[in-house]
C-alpha cells in the first residue's frame, strides 16, 4: 500500500506540464523585484565614485581622468548598494540576468561631459 | 575479528554535496571509527571584516552558504547591532522572521530531497525539489534574489513586503503544504524508505549532549535545545516550541525536519497575522564601540554563534561564525560508529553538512 503513495503523485504529475522551463529559449518570468544586473544612465552620472566605495566586491571602478566608468560582470554580487547611494539616481537594476559566458566580461561606459548647470545662469 | 580496513570517503564523493573527507576504519562491513578532516574549502571570508565596512560586510557575510543565507546575514546584522545598542523596529523583526521560516522550509526541503537522493530514490528528490522552487520564487518575490537575498541591513531590512504580498505568500505556501503532504508521507510511511532509516544511527541523549550535538541532531534526540526559544526575533510572540523526537534515529531526524517544515509555515502564518505598521529600519549613526558581543541565531542546521568585536573605527576587529556543522560533526563520527558500510551516505546525510559554513 505503502507504495501508492508516491504513486499518486507520480501519476498526477505525469499530466501535468513540466515543471521546468527550457531556459533560455523560453523567457522567464522576472519579479518586478528581481535583481539581475545594473545598468547607468551615461548622460546623468557626474563620476563622483560614491557606488565605487560602497561595492562590497570592488566591481565597480570609476575613473575621473578619463571619464569612464567600468564593471566587471563576473566581480558584481548585485547586493544593489550601489544604486541604493548613486547621488543622481543614474544606477538602476535590470531584471534580466546577464546572459552565460566563458570570458570575464568588464563592461566600460564613456560618460559625457556635463553641461554647465543652468541654476548658474539664473 | 575481522581484518581492519581504512577506507577514505570523500572529499568528492557522489552523495556529498561539498566536499568533507572521512578515513572510515572498518572491520569487515562494519564501521570502527570514523576519523574526519575538514578545510578543503577554506575561503577567509571571516577575515575581510578588517577590509570591508561594518555596513558592507553584511553581502559578504550572506555568501558563506548559498542554504542559510538569511540566517547568516540576520545573525551578522544582530551583532552588530548588539554591539552598537540599536533596537530594531518591530515590524523589521516579523519581516525577518518571515524570511528567516522560508529559509527553514526551503533548507528541509533541499535536505529532503538530498536525503531521497542519497538512497537512491530519484523522483522523490525531483518532486522535493519542485516544491523547494515555489519558496525559491517567493523569495524572488519579496527580496529580489532566489538564493542570496541582501536584504537585511543594520538596523533593519531594506525590503518592506505589503499587506497582499504577505496574503500571497500565505497563501502561496498553504498550497504547497497540500501538496508537501503527499510527498512527507513517502518519507514517513514507505517500507522502502523507512528501511533505509528506522534504527540507522542511533544517537542517544548522553551521547547527543556528550558531543554537543545542535539543531535537528539533538532534538531528534530528545534535546529540547533550540535558540529560538531565546528571544532573538519575535519566535517568543508566536508561541514558539521546538520540535522533539526521541528515538535519535535517522528516521527520527527526518520527522524532526518535516514536522519543523510544517511548523514554519504555521509560523509564517501566524507572523503575517501578528505583523504591525510602522518603519522597517531606523538610520543607523556612527560606527560601533569597542566591546564585544555575542549572538546566537537557529538556522535550519541548529545552533550558530556569531560573534563581534569592534574598536571605534568603521570596520570590526573581529567577526567569528561558529556554524551548526561544526559542532554536529563529532556528533557524526560517534553515530558511525557500529553502523554498516552502506549507511555511511545517509548518516553523513542526516547531519545535513553544510561545509561551507564550516570553513567559510
Amino acid at each position: 500500500m505503502s507504495q501508492l503513495r508516491m504513486g499518486k503523485v507520480v501519476l498526477r504529475s505525469l499530466f501535468r506540464k513540466p515543471a521546468t522551463l527550457m531556459y533560455p529559449q523560453v523567457p522567464r518570468i522576472w519579479q518586478e523585484r528581481t535583481r539581475g544586473h545594473i545598468e547607468i544612465n551615461e548622460a546623468d552620472c557626474i563620476l563622483c565614485g560614491m557606488c565605487q566605495r560602497k561595492c562590497p566586491s570592488d566591481a565597480i571602478i570609476v575613473d575621473r581622468k578619463e571619464r569612464t566608468w567600468t564593471i566587471h560582470r563576473m566581480g558584481c554580487i548585485q547586493c544593489k548598494s550601489c544604486v541604493d547611494v548613486c547621488p543622481k539616481k543614474c544606477l538602476f537594476m535590470k531584471q534580466e540576468y546577464t546572459t552565460p559566458d566563458v570570458i570575464k566580461i568588464t563592461d566600460i561606459h564613456h560618460i559625457p561631459e556635463q553641461e554647465k548647470p543652468a541654476a548658474k545662469e539664473a | 575479528m575481522g581484518k581492519r580496513t581504512v577506507i577514505p570517503f570523500g572529499p568528492q564523493h557522489p552523495v556529498l554535496p561539498e566536499p568533507i573527507h572521512l578515513d572510515l576504519v572498518l572491520e569487515d562491513e562494519i564501521v570502527v571509527e570514523a576519523i574526519p578532516s575538514i578545510g578543503f574549502i577554506h575561503r577567509g571570508l571571516e577575515k575581510l571584516v578588517e577590509k570591508k565596512e561594518f555596513t558592507e560586510m553584511v553581502y559578504i557575510i550572506e555568501r558563506i552558504c548559498g542554504i542559510c543565507s538569511f540566517g547568516h546575514g540576520w545573525g551578522y546584522v544582530s551583532s552588530v547591532e548588539g554591539l552598537m545598542g540599536i533596537q530594531v523596529p518591530d515590524r523589521a523583526e516579523y519581516l525577518r522572521t518571515i524570511w528567516h521560516e522560508m529559509g527553514r522550509i526551503q533548507s528541509h526541503l533541499l535536505w529532503l530531497g538530498l536525503l531521497a537522493d542519497a538512497f537512491g530514490f530519484e523522483s522523490l528528490f525531483m518532486h522535493m525539489w519542485r516544491l523547494r522552487e515555489t519558496v525559491l520564487d517567493l523569495f524572488e518575490k519579496t527580496t529580489g534574489g532566489r538564493i542570496i537575498f541582501s536584504v537585511c541591513k543594520v538596523g533593519g531590512v531594506r525590503r518592506d513586503m505589503d499587506k497582499e504580498t504577505l496574503q500571497s505568500l500565505v497563501k502561496a505556501l498553504k498550497k504547497m503544504k497540500v501538496e508537501l503532504e503527499d510527498l512527507t508521507d513517502v518519507f514517513l510511511e514507505d517500507d522502502s524508505v523507512k528501511n533505509r532509516t528506522v534504527g540507522v544511527g542511533i544517537l542517544t541523549k548522553e551521547d547527543a549532549m556528550e558531543c554537543c550535538a545542535v539543531g535537528p541532531m539533538a532534538k531528534a534526540s530528545g534535546i529540547a535545545h533550540d535558540t529560538r526559544l531565546t528571544g532573538h526575533g519575535k519566535y517568543m510572540e508566536l508561541g514558539f516550541q521546538p520540535v522533539i523526537e526521541t528515538a535519535g534515529d535517522s528516521y527520527a531526524r527526518t520527522v524532526v525536519r518535516i514536522r519543523e517544515v510544517y511548523q514554519s509555515i504555521d509560523l509564517i502564518e501566524k507572523a503575517v497575522e501578528m505583523i504591525p505598521d510602522g518603519p522597517i529600519d531606523i538610520p543607523v549613526k556612527g560606527t560601533p564601540p569597542k566591546g564585544e558581543f555575542l549572538m546566537r541565531i537557529e538556522q535550519p542546521r541548529g545552533e550558530a554563534i556569531y560573534y563581534a568585536k569592534g574598536n571605534g573605527t568603521k570596520f570590526l576587529d573581529r567577526m567569528r561564525v561558529r556554524t551548526p556543522t561544526f559542532s554536529n560533526v563529532p556528533a557524526l563520527t560517534k553515530m558511525l560508529q557500529g553502523c554498516g558500510f552502506a549507511d555511511v551516505p545517509i548518516l553523513v546525510l542526516t547531519i545535513d553538512p553544510c561545509i561551507s559554513c564550516t570553513e567559510r
